[in-house]
């Protein structure tokens, strides 16, 4: 057992630390929030990485993964969260792309993988229903097979960004009669396919992150079925098992933990700096022991999968404590802004990024981003729903 | 990055898991607890045998070559078992020192506590100083060649099974001054060492040691006489590091006896593991027991880094596991409802000896403090 880079690890890591320093586009350095980003900005990082090919690191390399090591792909987030990059959205390089090329046809990885990796084309996830929520296996959305075609009927919710989407990959069930996990299909759809309609869903932060997506006669060639009919639930649970794995955001909340130090810093409370004040930096201190605990219990887990283990139980850890973790960031930081927390940035008059006046900058989203981040137990599988598979899979009960 | 264990290190675990079960179980150990001695010297003998007292040990030291790790491996098994014989106290604490003592001293103290013929104890508490290492009332007065030694230590845990112990003494400035303090070997059986001797509500044993001008000669000095804290420091973090891996055997084995129990137990017609308010406290009892283990791994890989970040480390993983063995304890409790209240499970036992660790070497509040402190420097360091 040891914790050292080996000396090719360093090097890989210098590498790719220049590499981001000289190809991050200047301009989105220290971009406020997410949700506010136009397309283009989102896609910006993610078409760099393309052409250098380092969009999908994860990714076996015949279909154009990197073929780094985990250690590597774990310095490569680790160097990217330094610099807090926009990286490229889960839904198509970490939750279409790995679908397609495992359990996909020829015809399908040939035209959908080149626009994943070049961030290209822009993928939206149909699966949550406004009756099949946690409950995903009750979807009601239903493909009917009429010659070469599927026709749709019904409707999706939460479609995160689908605003922006050019293709969306949707949960259908296929045999009304089958029992609930059985009889759904997973199949690609074209977004301007006529009879699609995106309506936003505002957010308690404001935003319009996610949408409603109503399907009313899609017609969508039957080549557009991954894998076999009925069967899609397998892909479902894969997919989901994907996007938990890149859940736990280790990187990320130790840069956001290193912000909040600053700005607990720039506080003062009795005139003496915040970060100074016993009560709240213990809080600050047991939060990065707690993201201590995350990142080695990651780390076990990546050394688990390098030996061909596959993930152990611990990784199952990760979705729930990484998002506990991503939260209680987001509400120290709310914390530390005090009494600016309050000012609503997004609903002053000439609201853009930065554009506004009151109280400092860091304080500016300190709330939306507290109300934003409690999405993220809620999402990819709520925390219960991850408690009732450690229940099952780990303890056997 | 390597978490992978050593053939040796896998093949100490197995031939001790072994052991345990053949010889430690828990009608076993409770007799034990109960006899006049408190422990087996003979298993001592055994461990000894095995290799356990030596493994640690660089063979340069007479040792098999190994470090922290193999300390670990060994403290996961102990608390999987709930061992009471004092390998944290012996091998640990007290190798920790000798190993970094003279040439003379590794000879005359280091071998036979490797062959399991001397046994120490660390005398370093005190009744007022709780968890403050430098907070000493016992003093350490030159006297010819050597030291006088005089004061009260507290809940010497392992003392009534030693034959030595090492001793935390002043040697100049006040009370709580962090220089000025020396550590010394003192035999048990030295003129002026009167103990007091009972048991712990964990199953051990411990003392109340009493020095009265305890002569010790030059030679029982171990390290810098008048700045020995760093060294007190560093083997109490690696006493830490190894007693995080006793609370990882004892919770894991506290989690799926209460899985296990859950499994068995029937009330409303129906497994109460099957409720799934107790599934959800059950899992949070795994991931508590999950992230122990990778926060003693931590602190264990991180005890040869320089100061900061070795007592950042190991103050960080007593934090957790101080509230992860709360958590696992009290809900393995819960869940084993009124059985669990009682003497004769084992449930009990794996609860009390969580319990104690926390207070063992700092608890959750003390080193969340020490971490914030470390912390405050850092941050003071990089404004400069």
């Amino acid at each position: 057992m040891n914790l050292d880079f080996t000396p090719e690890e360093t090097a890989f890591r210098d590498e790719v630390r220049a590499f981001i320093r000289e190809n991050y586009p200047k301009e989105l350095t220290g971009t406020g929030t997410r949700e506010d980003l136009t397309r283009e900005q989102f896609l910006a990082w993610h078409k760099i990485l393309g052409k250098k090919g380092w969009s999908a690191p994860a990714w076996p390399k015949k279909y154009g993964g990197t073929g780094w090591t985990s250690t590597q792909r774990y310095i490569w987030s680790e160097e990217n969260a330094r610099m807090d990059t926009i990286m490229p959205l889960p839904f198509s390089v970490s939750m279409v792309g790995p679908v397609i090329y495992t359990f996909g046809s020829e015809e399908q990885k040939a035209k959908h993988l080149p626009g994943i990796l070049s961030g290209e084309v822009w993928w939206c996830q149909g699966y949550s229903e406004p009756g099949a929520g946690s409950d995903l296996a009750s979807v009601k959305t239903t493909a009917v097979r009429d010659g070469d075609h599927y026709v749709i009927n019904g409707q999706k919710t939460w479609t995160t960004l689908a605003q922006h989407a050019d293709w969306g990959f949707f949960l259908c069930r296929t045999d009304p009669s089958a029992k609930s996990q059985e009889g759904i299909s997973f199949i690609l759809v074209d977004m301007k396919t006529p009879g699609i309609e995106v309506r936003p869903i505002k957010l308690i932060d404001g935003t319009h992150e996610v949408n409603e997506t109503w399907l009313t006669d899609v017609r969508v060639p039957v080549g557009n079925l991954v894998g076999k009919e009925n069967e899609g639930w397998t892909y479902a649970k894969f997919l989901l098992a994907h996007e938990r794995s890149g859940i736990a955001g280790v990187a990320r909340s130790k840069r956001g933990i290193e912000r909040l130090r600053d700005i607990a810093s720039t506080e003062t409370i009795d005139g003496t700096p915040l970060i100074l004040n016993g009560d709240f930096s213990r809080k600050i201190s047991q939060l990065e022991i707690d993201l201590t605990a995350l990142e080695f219990t990651e780390l076990r887990t990546l050394a688990s999968e390098a030996a061909g283990k596959g993930p152990g139980p611990e990784s199952s850890i990760l979705k729930i404590k990484g998002t506990e973790i991503q939260q209680r960031l987001t509400e120290l930081t709310l914390e530390a802004v005090g009494n600016y927390g309050a000012p609503y940035a997004r609903g002053m008059d000439g609201h853009g990024v930065n554009d506004f006046g009151v109280g400092p900058e860091y304080a500016n989203f300190a709330a939306d981003t507290y109300f934003n981040m409690r999405k993220t137990s809620i999402y990819g599988g709520s925390n219960e729903i991850q408690r009732n598979i450690i229940t099952k899979m780990i303890l056997g009960l | 990055m390597d978490f992978n264990f050593t053939e040796e290190q896998t093949m100490i675990r197995d031939s001790l898991a072994r052991l345990i079960k053949d010889q430690y179980d828990f009608d076993t150990r409770r007799k034990v607890v109960a006899s006049k001695e408190g422990w087996r010297p003979k298993m001592w003998a055994q461990f000894a045998e095995l290799g356990l007292l030596a493994a640690p040990f660089s063979e340069a030291d007479g040792g098999l070559g190994g470090g922290p790790i193999d300390a670990m491996v060994v403290m996961e098994e102990f608390g999987k078992g709930l061992v009471v014989e004092p390998f944290l106290q012996s091998v640990v604490v007290g190798g920790g020192f000798l190993k970094r003592g003279t040439d003379g001293q590794k000879a005359e103290h280091l071998a036979p506590m490797m062959a399991g013929e001397r046994v120490f104890a660390f005398a370093y508490a005190e009744p007022k100083g709780r968890y403050n290492l430098a907070d000493l009332e016992t003093t350490a007065t030159k006297d010819g060649a050597g030291w006088k030694i005089s004061g009260h230590k507290a809940v010497v845990v392992g003392a009534p099974w030693a034959s030595h112990l090492i001793v935390t003494a002043r040697t100049a400035g006040g009370r709580r001054d962090t220089k000025g303090i020396g550590v010394f070997i003192v035999a048990k059986d030295a003129k002026g060492v009167t103990t007091r001797d009972y048991p712990t509500v964990d199953g051990r044993r411990a003392s109340e040691v009493h020095f009265d001008n305890v002569s010790v000669g030059a030679d029982a000095v171990i390290g810098d006489v008048a700045n020995g804290l760093p060294l007190i420091e560093r083997v109490t973090d690696e006493a830490i590091a190894a007693l995080c891996a006793e609370a990882c055997g004892a919770m894991k084995v506290a989690q799926t006896m209460t899985v296990e129990y859950s499994r068995q137990r029937k009330q409303f017609g129906t497994p109460i593991g099957k409720f799934q308010v107790l599934q959800h406290k059950m899992v949070d009892m795994f991931m508590e027991a999950e992230q122990s283990v990778s926060m003693t791994y931590m602190a264990t890989l991180k005890l040869d880094e320089d100061d900061v970040t070795r007592k950042k480390a190991a103050s960080a993983a007593k934090v957790r596991i101080g509230q992860a063995g709360r958590f696992v304890g009290q809900n393995a409790i819960q869940i084993h409802g009124g059985m669990g209240m009682t003497d004769e499970l084992a449930i009990g036992h794996y609860f009390k000896r969580l319990t104690i660790i926390d207070s063992e070497f700092g608890n959750v509040d003390h080193h969340l403090k020490r971490y914030t402190d470390l912390s405050a420097a850092d941050l003071a360091v990089a404004a400069e």
